[in-house]
């Protein structure tokens, strides 16, 4: 059979933006990461992090301060957007329509005034909390500049993209498959556990996702609400590209930031996987 | 070539990534026929539809449309139009603007009325000066006016009982409703020639009956040619001028409805149009042949001598005599009601025959088959001689259970044009 | 059980939502502040709404912030359109599904990485071009900031295209053709319209993705500021609260515009509903 023209046609100028756009800048990455100053391949872009006791203990901090931060900002997200997402995909069309609006137009918002705004209602000496506490003379709270702070930035600006698309898988969840389950004698909580949650996990790896990857590279929230004291991937990374000037370094971190979040992905995705299998068996 | 001839495939051969779909086909078609191409799916109908379409492009062969060779020619340069299996109706305009889609983008010869006249007049005087003319006035063409659009539009909804629909959306309308409207939007533009790939495939039985009736009766009144794509053989029996018999990419017969039942070319052909037993048998000579053993008379001649062939005998040509009187006898065991006749399966020496009949036996009964010789079919020896066997494995269930399924292996036969 | 799930859920979502819109309520409080404190209100004012018509610098990000999203919407919606059309048309599986990963890079990436990648390929570029030889254009600027935003919010036009180009059933285009289209006016007049919904929340969510964009924008901006890079200067040091006058506006503007959609939805919805049950009667 004769092949249908213009396809190649058609394909041809995305393809090469993709390319240029993509692919390039990717590859540029890895090129600076081994590369020195005059231009020559090297490995020390990567050994100078692991040469002395020092670096590399700075390394492993950064590192895994950065994953706790994010992982603990996931799993809260996670927790605080299942139970939402769930009343939301059962309501009536209507307050699904409302609720969906109110959680879309934070998303809307300018996040570095958002985060800011935070700094007023947590400043430790005058913070609008604070100052509620003292009026109704309670113990104030040491909250901005601490870990606790960033992580609540993370859960802050990332709590709606946990929410939506686990409302999204939930909403089109077949009813009859809840009613199957009832109907062969499976609890509120059995269904929830066996047929529900099951389910939904493509909606909680795609929410994971989008909350894990932008809180693991994040520089923004720890710089405003850990008070310039905690410094994490994407601090270092910012640091080294836009004060130090230092690309090669910089690409090599990047690249260790990009192998970790693709790690970090396929660790997830066997997990949610073998839960899976797992809970449609038992 | 023959004069009246509409379409011709000569030497056509297509194949999708190597699997071959159609081998060396050659098809005429004559005007204002009503031909169908019946077949099972993956028989290569719907690719010969696409070809002439000209949504496909066979690898070798040539396509001739009233005597001029198009191919290469884009579906839209060509006088043929398609009713698509779901319709292929477009979901954002409404009925009206549907039925008019091709009749804005329709050019014709823009012709004065005293050329009109003129045209009339050596028509009926000199019919090849009128053909010079018409040729000449066909180079200068115009678009239809909003008037003749609309006036189009409401003669053909009209035709297809949908008056007062026009402005309805097509996603409010029911199936048959669309049907209806997919067939006004290919009449309108007024082609020579309409294809119609499993048009009421997705309907429900009544209401295809009586589409079937009713597109009979639109092709009769426009008379134009309709090619018919059909797996239903009921479908293409009731309808057909000229059923084209289709399996495995090959033309298996041509010819009309009676000839196909009546006088099956070969095993394939007696076994998927209705039912039919087919033994084997020998012809010691003509006029007789023999078969479960026993010689019967016949009315075939022309084979060799003792040449092996295929016997047909179809159910309801047998006569059910005691068991004394027939040439053949057999155990009924098996009996199904079917309402005007009971169908028997009777066991013959080991060959489950099926039977039809208004007669009433029970199943263990011992029967006595009688056949004139003129219901005995001999057919050539072919590749299907040894794929159809007796009855011994039928039931109502499977054939129905088998059906659906049909649909589905069409579709993927249409995906693999694409 | 249910009755109490219908009794705390929806306080649960007023406690979750007023989380999210806590910081929003700090910005509209203080941007009435008579003072320029953040942490005490002082008085109710318009100060800071004249300030912000004084500003300059934040109308000029304003205006970059929209030329911008309207010029890498449009390019992105225009090239992820066509991307999504070859893609539907692609026969060969290998490379479909290569096109669709190299295009979903973008998305899955951590924002800096795609960053500072495409921060080394303009710089290379702008080297390799010997600087300002290139129509003599920045380095970093406009045309950096376009490409890279546009490269962007491809991924998400071609992610809400295809799915609407898969709809669609493809014998209608035969149909179109049949009928006497050529190729493309059968793709203008057929294809377009039942695709123009998909096109049109690809158009929007492409700009709000590029209204809102700081991370990519910080590194490949320099000399081209939008409003979140201003409001990221800005809070290097301390926020004028002209600036929460600013946020206030934005959010009012994105509160009426998502009421107004929803209406407009809500009422064409009812109009679909008589249509129905007219199907039904029949």
């Amino acid at each position: 059979m004769k092949r249908k023209r213009g396809s190649l046609a058609l394909n041809a100028p995305y393809l090469l933006w993709c390319v240029i756009f993509i692919l390039v800048p990717l590859a540029m990455v890895v090129y600076y990461a081994f590369r020195d100053r005059s231009g020559n391949w090297t490995l020390q872009n990567f050994a100078e992090l692991v040469d002395t006791p020092e670096h590399l203990d700075n390394l492993v901090r950064v590192f895994g301060i950065s994953l706790a931060y994010a992982g603990a900002a996931t799993l809260i997200c996670l927790l605080l957007a299942y139970p939402l997402a769930y009343y939301m995909a059962h309501t009536k069309p209507s307050t699904q329509r409302n609720l969906m609006m109110l959680i879309t137009v934070p998303m809307w918002m300018n996040f570095l005034i958002c985060t800011y705004s935070w700094i007023s209602i947590l400043g430790n000496e005058h913070g609008l909390l604070n100052t509620l506490l003292e009026q109704l003379g309670l113990h104030k709270l040491h909250i901005l500049n601490t870990p606790g702070a960033i992580i609540l930035g993370m859960v802050y600006n990332y709590l709606p993209f946990m929410i939506l698309p686990i409302y999204s898988v939930l909403a089109k969840l077949e009813p009859s498959l809840v009613e199957a389950a009832q109907d062969l004698g499976a609890t509120n909580a059995e269904v929830l556990r066996k047929v529900t949650l099951p389910l939904s996990l493509p909606g909680v790896a795609a929410g994971v996702t989008m909350v894990f990857v932008p809180s693991v590279s994040t520089f923004y929230i720890s710089k405003k609400m850990g008070g310039n004291k905690t410094m994490l991937i994407g601090d270092w990374i910012e640091s080294m590209f836009l004060q130090a000037n230092n690309y090669q370094s910089g690409a090599a971190l990047s690249l260790i930031l990009m192998l970790l979040v693709v790690l970090s992905m396929m660790i997830m995705r066997r997990f949610s996987d073998s839960e899976n299998g797992a809970l449609v068996v038992s | 070539m023959e004069k009246d001839l509409i379409i011709a495939l000569q030497n056509i051969s297509v194949s999708f990534d190597g699997q071959p779909v159609l081998k060396d086909l050659h098809l005429s078609i004559r005007n204002q026929e009503f031909v169908t191409l019946l077949g099972p799916s993956g028989c290569g109908k719907t690719t010969t539809l696409r070809i002439i379409a000209g949504f496909l492009e066979p690898d070798a062969g040539e396509i001739f449309f009233d005597g001029q060779k198009i191919n290469g020619l884009p579906p839209h340069k060509r006088q043929v139009n398609t009713i698509f299996q779901r319709y292929a109706l477009f979901p954002h305009l409404n009925v009206w603007n549907n039925v008019a889609f091709g009749l804005k983008l329709l050019r014709i010869p823009k012709v004065t009325p005293a050329q009109a006249v003129e045209l009339d007049e050596l028509r009926v005087a000199d019919p090849e000066k009128a053909a010079q003319l018409e040729a000449r006035l066909a180079k200068n063409t115009r678009y239809l006016t909003w008037a003749e659009i609309n006036q189009r539009v409401a003669d053909m909804l009209h035709k297809v009982n949908l008056a007062g629909f026009e402005g309805r959306s097509v996603s409010s309308l029911s199936g048959g409703q669309q049907q209806r409207v997919a067939i006004a939007r290919a009449l309108a533009v007024q082609p020579r020639v309409l294809l119609l790939d499993e048009p009421l495939g997705a309907l429900d039985l009544k209401l295809r009956k009586d589409m079937q009736v009713e597109l009979k009766n639109i092709q009769q009144q426009l008379g134009i040619t309709f090619i018919y794509v059909t797996h239903d053989q009921e479908e293409a029996l009731s309808m057909s001028d000229t059923i084209v018999v289709m399996d495995a990419g090959e033309i298996q017969q041509i010819g009309t409805p009676k000839d196909i039942y009546d006088e099956p070319k070969n095993a394939f052909v007696a076994d998927f149009i209705g039912e039919s037993n087919i033994l084997d048998g020998v012809m010691p000579d003509d006029y007789l042949v023999r078969f479960a053993g026993v010689s019967f008379a016949c009315v075939d001649k022309g084979f060799a001598k003792n040449e092996r062939v295929d016997v047909v005998i179809r159910p309801e040509d047998i006569d059910i005599v005691p068991p004394t009187d027939g040439c053949l006898r057999g155990v009924v065991t098996g009996v199904t009601f079917k309402g005007v006749h009971y169908e028997f399966i009777v066991d013959v020496q080991g060959f489950k025959w099926m039977i039809q009949s208004t007669d009433v036996q029970a199943v263990g009964d011992i029967i006595g088959i009688s056949i004139k010789p003129e219901e005995i079919h001999i057919m050539k020896k072919s590749r299907y001689s040894e794929l159809v066997g007796d009855y011994s494995c039928f039931s109502d269930e499977f054939e129905a259970l088998s059906n659906p399924h049909d649909a589905d292996g069409e579709e993927e036969e249409a995906e693999a044009d694409e | 059980m249910h009755k109490k799930i219908r009794i705390f859920s929806p306080l649960y979502a007023a406690l979750l939502l007023g989380f999210l819109y806590l910081p929003m309520a700090v910005l509209l409080l203080f941007s009435f502040n008579s003072s320029n404190n953040l942490f005490e209100f002082k008085g109710f004012s318009l100060h800071w709404y004249a300030e912000l018509l004084r500003n300059k610098a934040a109308q000029t990000a304003l205006w970059h912030t929209i030329v911008l999203a309207l010029s890498a919407a449009t390019a992105s919606v225009v090239i992820g359109t066509i991307a999504a059309v070859g893609m539907d048309r692609m026969r060969r599986k290998w490379l479909k599904s290569a096109t669709l990963s190299v295009t979903n890079l973008p998305m899955m990436n951590p924002e800096i990485v795609t960053g500072i990648s495409m921060m080394l390929l303009f710089v290379f570029a702008a080297q390799a071009f010997n600087t300002k030889g290139l129509f003599g254009l920045e380095p970093l600027g406009f045309h950096t900031m376009f490409l890279a935003h546009t490269t962007f919010c491809l991924p998400y036009v071609v992610l809400s295209v295809s799915p609407k180009l898969r709809q669609i059933d493809p014998h209608m285009v035969e149909a179109a053709q049949d009928l006497g289209c050529s190729p493309l006016r059968a793709f203008l007049r057929v294809m377009l319209p039942n695709i123009a919904t998909g096109i049109a929340s690809a158009f929007l969510l492409a700009l709000t993705i590029s209204l809102d964009d700081f991370v990519v924008s910080n590194f490949v901006s320099h000399s081209y500021q939008t409003l979140p890079i201003y409001i990221y200067s800005q809070t290097k040091k301390r926020v004028r609260p002209d600036m929460y006058a600013l946020s206030t506006l934005i959010f009012a503007a994105i509160f009426l515009l998502l009421i107004l959609s929803n209406v407009l939805q809500a009422s064409a919805e009812k109009r679909r509903m008589p249509d129905k049950k007219q199907r039904e009667k029949q």
